[in-house]
């Protein structure tokens, strides 16, 4: 069947009452969490999985995808209004943003920003199912050396190729990686790392790693901070619909975000922060009227926020055509994928075509909830700002710990007449862990990409050896793997010799933080 | 950046160094616990041990890159965090797991909501943490009731049949 015939059908799936349900679910809750600074897609889908263990496999997906999308529209929301991005993808709609809203601009704003989400969502989203099928078809001819390739190449665009330092970028990879190899070896049986605790032996949960390091890091970084500025949320003034200008200066601006974001996202080179970023700087050199640029000029809202959206349809393409994560938010929906007995790659297409076109198809249908839920009730979103931050950051650690022992509620551990639950003691540890990191300037997503990437590199380096029977030339056997290898070293030597140029801090800025 | 650029390039930066002792000591650990595997000969070219034996490595890389980069004064300022906030909010991580097992759910996730609202400078305990029981408790209810997640009971869940 073709592209077509596969989208008509998924979107039937995905019109049925209880998808459409979970859709809503999925874009309400992504929206509010865009909204409220401090945590982002990531945390929300890792918070979820536990709770939706139980449901049915589609609908939670769709839901994830839903939280996916809506965190990139609400994100703008905050940083329009508060000057704090919600979500990192978010940080350059801030630059212009906050200022259009200080000049009492916020509603057009808001409005550039949702309608280029809209439109960004709809072409990368029909992108992704037109390109997905040519991945697939390309993929199905990878063998265990091309994949472990391509994943060295992800490990080294998600840790190195951007972000102030490669070296903190690895090291942020390479603690991932270790927290892999904890737990049982699969093809042989042997415990590797687990110190005889028997928690340990089913490995280190990606989801637990991830509530740990956003939502409790995260914490503990906000309450250190003694500079929190008392933020003022900007009031909405004045219409909110654009001006016949607003239109004519937005619109090539969201085409060029969508096309700058789509492929950004899709060929493993970085997350929707990388992706805003570009589309920044692209708006600022061919801006009519550059001199706007840092006092408000809706170009720079109109294109990072299509852009960003692009780019979280762009990384469902080598999510779900290779399974390769390349942003923390990817990683987590691919361990949702794994809770379901699902594994995502070119084999998904063919054994379960009805539920990734279905997925597919309800992307659409929720960029169109999407639209709807933030131009008219946008000022009931601003609301969600005001709630004060004791309780706002008092509930977040309630339902980190929540989800954590709703995962695994098994009270193993003790000490003394206490028995207590490992798995909230092993949150503690990780959140401690995810304050140092961004202490210490470490990036976050290495960390949680390594973890369940790295097992599954792993098992693709043995495999391959096993067919060479340990030559390791195998692994540079095929035109494709060279190529992945090149595209990998050049990744690491181009930024390097950026930053030796001085271009260094272009790089910082880039640093793909979250989600 | 700072007006005597020259002698602060000349004193490594300490936090870096402990750094770079723990990546090396993490390193120093999957070697020694790999070692200690008995692999049957059979796997011994491409067994289990391999890839630990490959990320210690490159964790052992890094911490030498990490000294050079203490050297160097490569890594970015640091902040003035203030630790008191932390203190309360781990605090309250720690008696919610001590508390959990015996006195259920609601009554030490609320411990751990008060701590973590005293952070962040609200209080007093004695408000905060009845509020944060009644908030736990309505969670509880809808997660374990609703959803049928398996989450620790005490004194106060049992009330509900």
């Amino acid at each position: 069947m073709d592209t077509f015939g596969l989208l008509a059908e998924g979107l039937l799936a995905a019109l049925q009452l209880q998808n459409l349900i979970y859709a809503l679910i999925g874009v309400t809750l992504g929206t509010a969490v865009g909204v409220l600074p401090g945590i982002g897609p990531a945390l929300t889908v890792a918070l979820l999985l536990p709770v939706t263990y139980r449901l049915d496999p589609a609908g939670s997906l769709i839901m994830f995808a839903g939280i996916y999308y809506g965190g990139m529209y609400g994100g703008s929301t905050t940083s329009i209004l508060l000057n704090t991005p919600g979500e990192s993808a978010s940080i350059v709609t801030a630059l212009e943003g906050n200022k259009m809203a200080r000049k009492g601009r916020g509603g057009p704003a808001l409005a550039t920003a949702a309608i280029g989400s809209f439109i960004a969502g709809l072409i990368a989203t029909l992108a992704l199912a037109f390109v997905a099928p040519w991945v697939v078809k390309f993929a199905l001819a990878f063998g265990p050396a091309e994949y472990f390739a391509l994943m060295v190449l992800a490990f080294i665009t998600v840790s190195a190729a951007f972000g102030d330092s490669a070296l903190r970028g690895l090291t942020a990879l390479f603690i991932g990686l270790g927290l892999g190899i904890i737990g049982i070896d699969l093809q042989t049986g042997q415990a590797r790392l687990s110190f005889g605790i028997p928690d340990l032996l089913d490995g280190i949960e990606v989801t637990t790693l991830a509530v740990a390091l956003f939502a409790i890091g995260e914490t503990l970084k906000i309450a250190a901070d003694r500079a929190l500025a008392k933020e003022e949320v900007l009031a909405v003034k004045g219409s909110i619909w654009m001006t016949k200008d607003d239109w004519k200066r937005s619109w090539i601006p969201w085409l060029r975000g969508s096309a700058i974001g789509f492929p950004i996202g899709a060929m493993p080179a970085g997350g929707a922060d990388v992706a805003s970023f570009l589309s920044y700087s692209a708006e600022r050199t061919f801006a009519k009227r550059p001199e706007e640029f840092g006092h408000g000029a809706i170009e720079g809202v109109a294109g990072p926020e299509a852009a960003n959206n692009a780019s979280a349809a762009g990384t469902l393409v080598p999510l779900l055509t290779l399974g390769l994560p390349t942003t923390a938010t990817a990683a987590i929906m691919l361990a949702g994928f794994q809770q379901f007995g699902l594994q995502p790659g070119p084999l998904l297409f063919t054994n379960n075509a009805s539920l990734v076109w279905a997925l597919i198809a309800s992307l659409l249908v929720a960029n169109f909830m999407l639209i709807v839920l933030n131009l008219p009730l946008i000022g009931l979103w601003v609301k969600l700002l005001t709630i004060p931050r004791p309780w706002l950051y008092g509930g977040i650690l309630v339902f980190a710990t929540l989800g954590t022992l709703g995962a695994n509620g098994a009270m193993s551990g003790r000490l003394g007449p206490i028995s207590f639950s490992f798995e909230l003691l092993l949150l503690l540890a990780f959140g401690i862990l995810g304050y140092l990191l961004r202490r210490f300037g470490y990036p976050i997503a290495p960390v949680v990409v390594g973890l369940i990437l790295g097992p599954m590199a792993e098992q693709q380096l043995r495999r391959a050896l096993a067919i060479s029977q340990g030559d390791p030339m195998i692994l540079v056997h095929s035109p494709i793997a060279i190529t992945l290898y090149v595209v990998a070293a050049a990744a690491v030597l181009l930024p390097l010799y950026l930053r030796l140029r001085g271009r260094g801090d272009v790089l910082g800025q880039l640093a793909s933080d979250e989600d | 950046m700072s007006a005597e650029p020259v002698r602060l390039a000349r004193r490594p930066d300490g936090a870096a160094l402990v750094i770079a002792a723990i990546l090396a000591g993490i390193a120093a650990v999957i070697v020694w616990q790999t070692s200690q595997m008995r692999v049957p000969p059979i796997q011994a070219r491409i067994g289990p041990t391999v890839f630990p034996y490959i990320i210690a490595a490159g964790l052992g890389l890094l911490s030498i890159g990490t000294v050079v980069s203490a050297f160097r004064r490569g890594f970015p300022p640091r902040e003035d965090d203030n630790f008191i906030p932390i203190a309360w909010i781990i605090g309250g991580l720690v008696a919610q797991l001590l508390t959990l097992g015996w006195a259920g759910f609601s009554i030490g996730t609320g411990i751990l909501f008060a701590f973590t609202a005293k952070a962040f400078g609200r209080g007093p305990l004695w408000q905060t943490i009845p509020l944060g029981v009644v908030f736990a408790f309505a969670v509880w209810f809808i997660f374990a009731k609703g959803l049928q997640l398996s989450l620790p009971m005490g004194p106060l869940e049992r009330l509900v049949p």
